[in-house]
């Protein structure tokens, strides 16, 4: 692809990885599989190493990280959306919170620079873990018939409309939720990784051709890796706390 | 023009075409969710501007509400992804 005259590589070179080892078994592993390892060696190296050592009361260093990790999910997703019942559900979603924020922030490592969450396996199987997790919980709260009843026909509406809201409800809530928290995240990792290669792209051509005119694009690099880095942690928050109100909702449903 | 035109392998045409449709279309869905969005965070900014008590509370339900109004968004891209030659 050619933009501004510059050799734009085809979007499938961006983020098709050949395999590093194992070639040809179904245990291939190319640099997505890694950063995934990284993301979970990460995860469980930060609160199995908290959780480990002999707790100190003023935690520093990695336990302070753990502690509030955990206290961030408690406060601001379980406390916000499920509520104090919700507490068993903090090893979930802190977990989930933990292991998508390391596997999107490889986007701005430098070398590494590739979001694993911008290939759809790991987002979609995350998405439908969730969806597993929340109808459990609807028909384990409410019973299999309640859990329907509640979903498909929301209180408050007149009997007639009854006709359209169901089909849109059933869609939304059973097709619709995993996908589009699967599609939000990896659409967002793709999109952030392209603007990021972008610049790159653009910086390198023009420092090429004129060392001068290679600035705006590298400022605007510099500034878009620190977006990036907000947005990395926003889309694990999001994730998360989607996941929570999606499990909120099925164990308290409306009145 | 219509010489041109003539004398275009098709195939040349349809993936032109199909690069304007691209654009033109993530074009076309980043405008509803722009004005969601400027809706939401407004509004998310003016309550938090009235009681920043119940800051917290807010932040929490202006980041959904974003969420779900991005999607539509992010399908557009989805798509503008798809449609690339």
């Amino acid at each position: 692809m050619n933009v501004l005259a510059l050799e734009f590589p085809p979007v499938n070179h961006l983020f098709d990885w050949p395999s590093i080892l194992f070639e040809g078994t179904p245990f291939a592993l190319n640099k997505v599989g890694l950063t995934y390892l990284f993301a979970m060696a990460a995860t469980i190296a930060i609160f199995g190493f908290a959780g480990a050592k002999k707790n100190r009361l003023v935690p520093a260093g990695v336990q302070h990280v753990a502690e509030s990790g955990v206290n961030f999910v408690e406060d601001s997703v379980v406390m916000q959306t499920i509520g104090p019942e919700g507490r068993k559900f903090l090893p979930l979603l802190t977990t989930m919170f933990f292991f998508i924020f390391f596997s999107n922030i490889t986007e701005v490592i430098p070398f590494w620079q590739f979001p694993a969450n911008s290939r759809m396996a790991m987002p979609i199987t995350l998405a439908l873990m969730v969806w597993v997790i929340y109808n459990f919980q609807g028909i384990k709260h409410q019973g299999a018939g309640g859990y329907l009843k509640n979903s498909l026909f929301p209180p408050g509406v007149p009997k007639a409309l009854y006709v359209i809201v169901t089909p849109i409800e059933f869609v939304s809530t059973f097709v619709v939720r995993p996908f589009s928290l699967a599609i939000r995240l990896w659409a967002n990792m793709v999109a952030g990784h392209l603007l990021l290669v972008t610049f790159a792209i653009l910086s390198a051509t023009l420092w090429d051709s004129t060392y001068i005119g290679a600035a705006l694009p590298f400022a605007m690099l510099v500034a878009m890796t620190g977006f990036e880095i907000l947005v990395s942690a926003l889309q694990a928050f999001i994730f998360t706390i989607l996941t929570a109100v999606y499990i909120g909702g099925s164990m308290h449903p409306e009145h | 023009m219509l010489n041109v035109l003539a004398e275009t392998d098709p195939g040349e045409m349809v993936e032109g075409l199909k690069a304007i449709g691209a654009g033109l279309g993530y074009g076309l869905a980043a405008i509803g969710p722009g004005i969601g969005i400027g809706t939401v965070v407004g509004n998310a900014i003016s309550s938090m501007a009235r009681q920043p008590e119940s800051a917290g509370m807010v932040r929490t339900t202006m980041f959904l509400g974003i969420a779900f109004t991005e999607a539509l968004a992010l399908i557009g891209f989805v798509v503008f992804i798809l449609l690339l030659p």
